[in-house]
């Protein structure tokens, strides 16, 4: 037995580690976690809970069945189950959030090679996964907690309310025109998933990632940038359209994720326009209410492609003749 | 002499399992297996007329020039095709409602030509008739295990019968195409473990070496003939023969060679093994290659 022991450059360390990011990310997104637990009520925080948890247990676990060195302190499967939640509705059955963090966790990372070797956001993939299994659930939106007048009427019948059903923006614009206002938007007092709604924290945690260099902006610009332009040459109202759904999550948190996004600002730009475009397409002529999950995951696909066409030459590099 | 024939039945059960070792047949496979009940259908059919035209093509495999044996096999098989959907049609009416365009598109399974040409046309008939159940028997049991598998998480029945139904939700992309390639890769696998638990070699991979037109191509493949897998994870996980055949252990290979992106890259190669240093050297430079242009990206 010989060993062979190559080390490649760079040689020099920056100091940045994957468990750093990954507590950037975490304390980024906890803000919008707390404020979609407030908006909709107890019951959410346990579905973050569940998602977190599952997901910390299944990167274990499936490390340690394919006997390969526990890692599960790099932090990258919580924020895999944080952003899962978020992307859940608040009254997700929690077997069905834990059943989406094992899918994101063990069929779409760890199959795969785990950290780095992912070829879709986990996330992102979970909750496709969820959507196309548990269609009802996964559609099932509640209205934001004493948010409406109509709560209080429907009590005068002696029923004690659980939750109020109701549409999210995108799916009233779908049928028959939004009615949500600006600051509602703004604020999150609108339905929809546990971490989607309240743009103004999902904002400040995109600015906090931005300013501690973790993301670039180009990718989140280029992306609300394309359903904005596109949405005005439709004729409809940008602001309200951006501000609703999961675009501002998706936008900021998942089309940015390293391992499937396009490593150089010219992919990205190529990346973010194409999420905005495939968005826009789902949203505006399709018939589902939101496009942005299969947006991130089709151009995670592309990614390796767009990495290749745009990959730098290298100084002093001469064409094919 | 018995004990021949009885290997070439058996083998098409687990050994060269037509699906789960040879993969072939993915189609019907993957689209028909959304119940246990289609796949019985399925099976049931492509077994009757592999048996019709193994056994016709071993009766006609001196007849039938070389150059024109492939036409002269869809023809045979097509034949036996039309009478199959006939039958079907005539009789279990559910079954071609169910199958539907796969039922007719069974002259062109793989598996019915692979058989004809890699097995009747140099086999007399009765090894033939024995190959053509075994490789039946283990077509259907694949596709039965694969229905029954989808079915029971996708609707929460199996045949029909529900077993889980009302207690606990369905996951319905179970029987949607995703969940179709998600249970047929992980049966791949399994089998692939059994086969190798078993002490049987798995079958040989159309690896870069063994490949036709290895003769033309430039690329470093290993020498025809022999099986090796890529060493590193062979050395490391101390199982010996294991040839990789699927995506997922490739990628787990490729985990074991770059753990979490260490700048060190670590490689145990077997002694005097050129070929494992050349493809290490190769991987390494790659990996230089990377860096350098996420460095020069930097800038």
């Amino acid at each position: 037995m010989e060993k062979l022991l190559v080390s490649h450059s760079p040689h020099i360390n920056h100091g940045d580690t994957t468990r750093g990011i990954m507590l950037d990310v975490i304390i980024a997104l906890l803000p919008a976690t707390v404020a979609g637990c407030v908006i909709f009520g107890l019951y959410s925080a346990l579905v973050v809970l569940t998602c977190v948890v599952t997901a910390v247990l299944a990167e274990f676990v499936s490390r340690k069945v394919m006997k390969r060195p526990s890692n599960i302190g790099d932090l990258s499967a919580v924020v895999t189950g944080l952003l899962l939640a978020l992307n859940l509705p608040p009254k997700l059955p929690l077997w069905m959030a834990a059943i989406g963090s094992i899918a994101a966790i063990v069929v779409v990372k760890q199959m795969f090679g785990g950290i780095g070797h992912n070829f879709a956001n986990p996330a992102i993939t979970a909750r496709l996964v969820l959507l196309v299994s548990f269609p009802t659930a996964m559609t099932t939106w509640v209205a934001p907690l004493g948010s409406s007048g109509e709560v209080t009427s429907s009590a005068t019948t002696g029923e004690v309310i659980d939750v109020l059903t109701s549409a999210t923006p995108l799916s009233n614009t779908a049928l028959e025109g939004g009615y949500y206002s600006y600051t509602q938007l703004f604020f999150g007092q609108i339905p929809g998933c546990i971490g989607e709604t309240c743009a103004l924290l999902l904002l400040a945690g995109g600015i906090y990632l931005v300013v501690r260099r973790v993301i670039t902006p180009t990718t989140p610009l280029c992306f609300i940038g394309t359903v904005a332009l596109c949405y005005l040459i439709a004729g409809e109202d940008p602001l309200y359209m951006i501000l609703s759904g999961g675009l501002m999550l998706g936008a900021i948190y998942m089309a940015t994720d390293y391992v499937t996004s396009p490593t150089n600002w010219r992919g990205q730009i190529i990346f973010g326009v194409g999420c905005g475009l495939i968005t826009f397409v789902i949203r505006y002529f399709g018939y589902l209410p939101e496009g942005v999950s299969y947006a991130i995951l089709l151009m995670n696909i592309l990614t390796p492609y767009i990495n290749r066409l745009t990959a730098p030459k290298p100084f002093g590099w001469e064409g094919k003749k | 002499m018995a004990d021949n024939h009885l290997s070439t039945f058996t083998k098409g059960i687990v050994k060269e399992n037509p699906v789960l070792r040879l993969v072939l047949g993915t189609c019907p496979t993957l689209a028909v297996t959304t119940a246990a009940f289609n796949g019985v259908g399925m099976g049931v059919a492509a077994t009757l007329v592999l048996l019709g035209s193994n056994v016709v093509i071993s009766l006609l495999r001196k007849v039938i020039p070389d150059k024109v044996r492939i036409p002269a096999f869809i023809t045979i098989i097509a034949a036996f095709v039309t009478i199959i959907q006939m039958l079907v049609k005539a009789f279990a009416p559910a079954i071609d409602k169910s199958l539907g365009i796969f039922l007719p598109l069974i002259v062109v399974n793989c598996i019915i030509l692979a058989r004809a040409e890699m097995f009747a046309s140099k086999n007399s008939v009765l090894p033939s008739i024995l190959d053509a159940l075994g490789m039946g028997v283990g077509f259907t049991a694949a596709l039965t295990l694969m229905g029954m598998i989808r079915e029971l998480i996708g609707t929460g029945c199996v045949f029909g019968l529900p077993i889980t139904a009302g207690a606990i939700e369905p996951m319905l992309i179970f029987i949607l195409p995703p969940g179709g390639f998600f249970v047929f890769g992980i049966l791949v696998v399994l089998s692939n473990k059994i086969a190798v638990k078993m002490g049987k070699k798995p079958v040989k991979s159309l690896g870069c070496g063994n490949c036709q037109g290895c003769k033309g191509c430039d690329a470093e493949g290993y020498p025809a003939g022999e099986e090796t897998a890529p060493a590193t994870s062979e050395s490391k996980s101390g199982a010996t023969g294991v040839n990789i055949t699927t995506n997922q252990e490739v990628a787990a290979a490729e985990g074991e060679l770059f753990p979490n992106d260490k700048a060190i890259t670590e490689i145990a190669a077997p002694e005097g093994d050129a070929v494992v240093k050349a493809q290490a050297k190769e991987a390494v430079d790659t990996a230089t290659e990377l860096k350098k242009g996420e460095v020069s990206d930097d800038k």
